[in-house]
């Protein structure tokens, strides 16, 4: 018998994936991994509602879950567009280049 | 009673006459304009003997009549109303102002000759004959002060006529600012006496003065004199005066010698009833105030080479002894010299007027003499003037002056004095100015070469040039055509003046009761607020020889001095400045005064607008400090808010007790 | 009074909202048009500002002149949750300003031509209107601080698209300094309304707790089978409706005005406890109602502008465009006074009582620090602006004499201030057009060369500076007369402000008009005849008002009686009475009761303590 996947688990995976996402949007320049990170954040943060929602037998996480997928494609859309319009503009560009809301 | 319903006539024709010569005074020209005017005044002048005559036919309790045309400010408690109280005080008042005001407005018609603003004058004239009557007829204080306000106005007007000179426009100024000083107290006594009384109606509040409050009527009383010396151009806001001379001189005889400046007389004789309920300093107060303007006044005068300034400060002068008389409680005599002034008075500035016109706008003295060769009639008339003002009997002034210092030297012997004292100089510095202007030698020169085209007239723009002329002291004054004497237009007026100035004395004179006409008239208005002195015949006489005496001491001193030339005069220049009042009131405004405008402006700038704009920068340079932190940079952003998550975390981990 | 105009105020023509929508609609009809037809542009615009100035007109006409409560009443509701409505009506003291606002605008749109882009200038002036209307009229606190915030705009645009010189800097001054203010206005109302449902709380728990004992009541009787008793339904009903009401937040002024005025009648009846402090000045011991009148009196400090919240204005009215200072002297200012009178007096007559002294004081140095300010100027304009501070002073000592004559004199002031003023702007931007500049310096002996346009300014000139027998006069008199009876001192102290009024116009006058004219001054051509024409309604105002201003006084003296008669309801105050026999009144007399209305000599001597607590 296999043991039962206990629902710490899935918190766990998700606790792990959220820092990769930070981290790697600390550490990297390259705008679409940056994006990428945020995706993993935020599919991290996806898993904990879902877990949250299967422990409290509760389905509004699993609603929540919806809508953060809808926000996040509109996001990609947005995202990834001027991300698109940015790297064909200068190929080579870091976020920190990207610096124009300097004060 | 017909008639006394017509008694809005009296103020109406001279406002239709405004009303009309503004719409169509430039089109009327010259000289209809001028003789529209004169007709309404004069209408208003038949108007107001016929009011008189109604008033005198009938019991002596009997003779007030309040007539209201309409509610003009209804306010809660608070009415006042457009009326008109008609009683022997305001029927005096408007005779003589519609009297003379039509011959000083018939004066004009030929005095304005050639102006380009004539019919604007006359417009501006017609509407103070409005304004002065308002005064006098309204039956509360608060129609009075429109009345008053408004004569103010039509003087700032008229000072400023030929506003191209900056120092007339400036003595227009003067004058209605300082007025406005004065206004300030009688405002005051509207609302004291609304507080107190519920009402600002003249029968209401003389009625009510015996329920009054000492303090309440010594304040009232005391504002409404503050408002009188303003008008009345009295110590210590009499400054304006002199310097209103720079009106055309029919201006300077209407308001500023007959009627506007007397207003502040008939003010306090229309309120004597509060004054009587007043503290005891007041009416002793008004006295000395009258007495010490009066002094100053003839001290100045004397040494005044202006024809017209010398005028003034005898006004001024004379205004004083109507104070006095007030303050001695001597309404009848203070009305009676009022009336007998204006005649005198209108009639040596007219004749002055006449002098200036015919010498082509010089208005030096020294520069004149033995005029009366080349203008004989207005010699003639003015020295009717100089006569009855230097108190030589039988003329007018003679008897009214007597009056007031014999109610002096019952009131107190010092007072007494000074009059006495002030009526010497007055004989003096008026027989100087005779003897200067129109006997003598001339004291200029004609060119005779231009003297053929003269055709009699000045153009009065020639008054411009005549205070350019006046620069020049010492330089002989040289005449392209000779002095001429005045049209008919102008003589007039003078001759009928003259006529009044003679018999003026009549209207009360002292030997029996039946005689004192003017005493009985006013009873009415009066009661029993009339000072009544107690003086033995003997005494009586005895103070008339005093002052005769004076008179002709007087005249003989200046006999000797200007015209036999046996004393050099004495002329100090302190007195020419007069007392360098003016100047350091003049020096202490343009100094200090200004000095201390200027700093609270620049308070408003520096200061106050300096916090406001002293926030902004500071807002903005907050702002450019704090830019810094705005770096730019997306992942020092992300860092910032992770650390931001992490502290958050920790803080709420701490608050959990496991 | 004719009939048919009663009966169109009756059948419910709305004539309010119209006077609200039409010139909105103007502004958007003017948006849509093309933008080269200046003249078409400009016709549009002036039939709309026309027809709203008609609707006014046609409200005087109607207006009832013995009734002081509100006419021409309409109330919709807009945002139920929150109790907020559409809720507008005139009394005799907005009405005038209604009218004024009415018609100032169609004379600007006849006498002044933008100097570019006429379609947004008029555009925005059309908005301008609307608000200006609106905030005269709402009688719903939120409704009013749209309206209120709704004029900043089309202002701060007007002076910085269209005005002189520093416009931007002015513009932006202008939005900051009003929008400080009304930000905590904003507060405050809000405050309000939940200070103003909080003191239902009592009542509502009580209710409450009435409702669960009826229920369980309810609840037996159905357990024993029975009917549920018809008399306990009802009750529960009415129970339930109380709760309801009491819970609804309301922003409807006259319902805040009543609720408070009955607390302050229960306090005063010993009915309620009253605040212990409620004559403290320490501001630690001060409960809301206070702090929530002085925001609302600081938003409309701001507007009046009192002194030292006023510099704002003199950039604004010298940078704005003419139509802008007129319209901003003319009816943005009255703004403040109104909403002092209204928001100030009206809802909070307790607090204005208790801070009377300071905005006396406020107002008396508004009075003597503009008029000295107003005499250094150097500009034209800017001296005009800095005479209506001076001038707002006097409707700020009226409006905190609290009597009737000072409050009359305060509202006819407004509206003679927006006629003289306007007049006065106008009258500027006529000799600044023509010579370019309004330097006072630059300009001398203009009465040779410009007669007409010198007789027109003295006559403005003298009615600014009060001369009786024209408009300033009166307005003038009756806030002194008025304030004499309460804050006698202060109106002593005003009443030298005359002094220098004639003093700084007639400077100006002089420098301006008088003197020895130079090439250029001779140059400057006199008024055009349509110039005159319009003026000549100005004029005409500023002569009726001075000579008859019975029909606007006895238009307001109702609503302004019933507000005394209200502040005297809910407060201490007793309005003292002029002595009406003619032989009571002494300077003791009216000293002891300007003390008991808490504005007077007391205050002066001990500085602290202004109601000396007769009424507790």
């Amino acid at each position: 018998m296999v043991a039962a996947v206990e629902p710490a688990w899935y918190l766990i995976l998700a606790a792990m994936i959220f820092a990769i996402g930070a981290v790697g949007l600390l550490v990297r320049r390259n705008p679409l991994v940056m994006f990428m990170c945020v995706e993993l954040m935020l599919n991290a943060v996806t898993l904990t509602f879902v877990t949250f929602s299967r422990m409290l037998d509760d389905i509004g996480g699993q609603a929540v879950v919806v809508f953060v997928l809808v926000v996040a494609a509109a996001e990609v859309v947005v995202g990834l567009g001027i991300i698109v319009a940015i790297l064909r503009k200068r190929p080579s560009a870091t976020a920190d280049d990207l610096a124009l809301l300097k004060g | 009673m017909e008639i006394l319903d017509l008694v809005w006539l009296i103020p109406a024709l001279p406002l239709a006459g405004f009303l009309t010569l503004m719409v169509i005074g430039r089109r009327l020209g010259e000289p209809l304009a001028g003789l529209l005017a004169t007709a309404m005044v004069g209408g208003s002048f038949v108007v107001t003997v016929a009011a008189y005559l109604s008033l005198l036919g009938k019991a002596e309790e009997e003779r007030q009549f309040t007539q209201v045309l309409f509610d003009w400010i209804p306010a809660g408690g608070l009415s006042v109303d457009v009326g008109f109280l008609v009683d022997p005080l305001s029927i005096t008042m408007c005779l003589f102002i519609t009297g003379v005001g039509a011959l000083i407005h018939l004066y004009s018609v030929g005095y304005m000759h050639g102006d380009p603003n004539y019919s604007k004058f006359f417009v501006y004239l017609n509407l103070f004959a409005f304004s002065m009557l308002m005064l006098v007829l309204g039956n509360n204080l608060l129609i009075t002060f429109l009345g008053w306000e408004g004569v103010g106005a039509c003087s700032y007007l008229l000072i400023s006529f030929w506003f191209t000179d900056p120092e007339k426009a400036s003595a227009g100024k003067k004058a209605f600012v300082t007025n406005r000083i004065g206004d300030w107290g009688f405002m005051v006594a509207i609302f004291a006496s609304f507080a107190a009384l519920g009402s600002v109606t003249y029968t209401e509040i003389l009625s009510g003065a015996g329920g009054l409050a000492e303090t309440t009527a010594t304040l009232i009383a005391a504002t409404l004199f503050v408002g009188a010396i303003g008008k009345s151009a009295q110590f210590p806001l009499f400054v304006w005066l002199p310097d209103a001379m720079a009106g055309p001189t029919p201006v300077s005889a209407l308001i500023h010698a007959a009627t506007m400046v007397t207003s502040g007389v008939y003010l306090l004789t229309r309120i004597n009833p509060i004054i009587a309920e007043a503290a005891g300093w007041l009416a002793p107060t008004i006295a000395w105030v009258g007495a010490f303007t009066a002094f100053v006044a003839a001290t100045i005068a004397i040494s005044q080479r202006d024809i017209k300034r010398v005028l003034a400060y005898s006004t001024v002068s004379q205004l004083g002894y109507m104070f006095l008389a007030i303050g001695t409680g001597a309404y009848v005599a203070a009305v009676f010299h009022m009336i007998t002034h204006a005649f005198f008075k209108a009639l040596l500035f007219l004749g002055s007027g006449s002098v200036i016109h015919g010498m082509h706008a010089e208005q030096d003295m020294m520069r004149m003499g033995n005029l009366r060769k080349f203008m004989p009639i207005t010699a003639a008339t003015f020295i009717v003037g100089w006569l009855a003002i230097a108190g030589v009997p039988p003329f007018a002034g003679f008897w009214s002056k007597d009056e007031i210092l014999l109610y002096a030297f019952a009131e107190n012997p010092a007072l007494w004095l000074v009059g006495l004292v002030t009526a010497l100089l007055t004989a003096f510095y008026m027989s100087r100015q005779v003897f200067l202007v129109f006997f003598g030698e001339e004291r200029f020169e004609v060119e005779h070469a231009a003297a053929g085209d003269g055709d009699g007239t000045a153009d009065t723009e020639d008054i411009d040039e005549a205070d350019a002329a006046g620069a020049g002291d010492d330089e002989v004054l040289v005449l392209h055509d000779p002095p001429h004497e005045s049209p008919p237009t102008m003589t007039l007026p003078l001759v009928a003046l003259a006529g009044l100035a003679i018999i003026g004395g009549g209207l009360n004179l002292p030997f029996t009761g039946g005689t004192k006409f003017l005493e009985h008239w006013l009873h009415p208005v009066l009661g029993e607020n009339e000072a009544h002195i107690d003086v033995a015949t003997g005494t009586k006489v005895g103070l008339a020889v005093v002052a005769i005496v004076v008179a002709a001491v007087a005249i003989a001193a200046a006999y000797a001095i200007y015209l036999r030339k046996q004393r050099e005069p004495v002329e100090p220049e302190i007195l020419a400045e007069g007392w360098y009042y003016d100047r350091s009131i003049s020096a202490f405004m343009g100094g200090p005064g200004r000095m201390g405008f200027d700093a609270v402006a620049t308070f408003d700038r520096v200061v106050i607008d300096g916090a406001v704009n002293g926030v902004a920068s500071l807002v903005r340079r907050t702002g450019e400090g704090l830019r810094g932190s705005q770096t730019g940079f997306v992942r020092s952003y992300a860092l910032l808010i992770a650390g931001g998550a992490v502290v958050l975390l920790a803080y709420f981990l701490a608050q959990v007790t496991f | 009074m004719s009939s048919t105009l009663v009966l169109a105020a009756d059948i419910g023509f709305p004539l309010l909202t119209a006077s609200i929508l039409v010139p909105l609609a103007g502004a958007a009809v003017v948006a849509l048009m093309p933008k080269r037809r200046a003249e078409l542009l400009r016709l549009v615009a002036l039939l709309f500002a026309g027809s709203t100035g008609a609707f006014t007109v046609w409200m005087l006409a109607a207006f009832d002149r013995g009734d002081s409560g509100f006419q021409f009443e309409t109330t919709h509701t807009w945002i139920e949750e929150f109790g907020i409505q559409w809720h507008l009506g005139v009394d005799g003291i907005s009405l005038f300003l209604v009218v004024l606002t009415g018609l100032l605008f169609p004379l600007t749109f006849v006498a002044v031509t933008p100097k570019k882009d006429p379609k947004a200038y008029y555009a925005w002036l059309l908005v301008l209107m609307a608000g200006c209307i609106g905030a005269f009229t709402a009688l719903d606190l939120f409704l009013f601080f749209i309206f209120f915030e709704v004029v900043l705009v089309p202002m701060y645009f007007l002076i910085g698209g269209w005005g002189y010189g520093d416009r931007v800097y002015a513009a932006l001054k202008f939005f900051l300094f009003t929008m400080f203010g009304s930000a905590l206005m904003l507060v405050a109302i809000l405050a309000l309304a939940f200070v103003d449902r909080d003191a239902n709380q009592p009542e509502v728990e009580q209710a409450e707790q009435q409702l669960i004992q009826l229920e369980q009541v309810a609840q037996q009787q159905l357990a024993q089978g029975a009917q549920v008793d018809p008399q306990i339904t009802e009750r529960i009903d009415e129970l339930e409706a109380t709760i309801d009401e009491g819970d609804q937040l309301t922003f409807d002024v006259v319902e805040l005005a009543e609720n408070r005025a009955e607390t302050l009648q229960a306090q005063q009846a010993g009915e309620v406890v009253a605040d212990p402090n409620a004559d403290s000045w320490n501001p630690f011991d001060w409960t809301a109602p206070k702090w929530i009148f002085l925001a609302f009196a600081l938003a409309f400090a701001v507007k009046v502008p009192l002194f030292p919240l006023h510099t704002w204005l003199p950039d604004a009215h010298t940078q704005a465009p003419t139509a802008g200072s007129v319209i901003l002297a003319g009816v943005l200012l009255k703004l403040g006074t109104y909403g002092l009178i209204r928001f100030g007096l009206y809802l909070f007559p307790d607090s204005s009582l208790f801070f009377a002294p300071v905005f006396l004081t406020l107002g008396v140095i508004g009075i003597v620090y503009g008029a000295v300010v107003a005499t250094m100027q150097k500009d034209l304009k800017r001296l005009v602006a800095y005479s209506s501070v001076a001038h707002l002073g006097f409707i700020a000592l009226g409006t905190f004499a609290l009597t009737t004559q000072a409050l009359q004199g305060s509202i006819l002031q407004m509206v003679n201030h927006g006629v003289s003023t306007g007049a006065l702007f106008l009258l500027v931007g006529l000799i600044s057009d023509r010579r370019h500049t309004r330097e006072i310096s630059a300009l001398s002996g203009l009465q040779k060369s410009a007669p007409v346009l010198a007789g027109v300014f003295t006559l403005v000139m003298l009615s600014s500076i009060g001369l009786p027998g024209l408009n300033g006069f009166v307005g003038e008199f009756l806030i002194l007369a008025g304030a004499y009876l309460t804050a006698k001192w202060w109106a002593v102290v005003a009443a030298g402000g005359v002094i220098l009024a004639a003093l700084y116009l007639l400077w100006a006058y002089q420098r301006v008009f008088h003197g020895e004219p130079t090439e250029e001054d001779l140059d400057t051509p006199d008024m055009k005849l349509t110039e005159f024409a319009w003026m000549a309604p100005l004029i005409g105002v500023i002569v009726f008002m001075g000579v008859y201003p019975k029909p606007v006084l006895e238009r307001i003296e109702p609503s302004v009686s019933s507000l005394v008669q209200h502040i005297e309801d809910a407060t201490d105050f007793d309005e003292p009475d002029a002595a009406t026999s003619g032989f009571s009144g002494t300077i003791a007399d009216s000293a002891d009761s300007a003390d008991s209305a808490g504005t007077s000599d007391g205050e002066v001597e001990d500085g602290d303590d202004p109601d000396d607590g007769e009424g507790e």
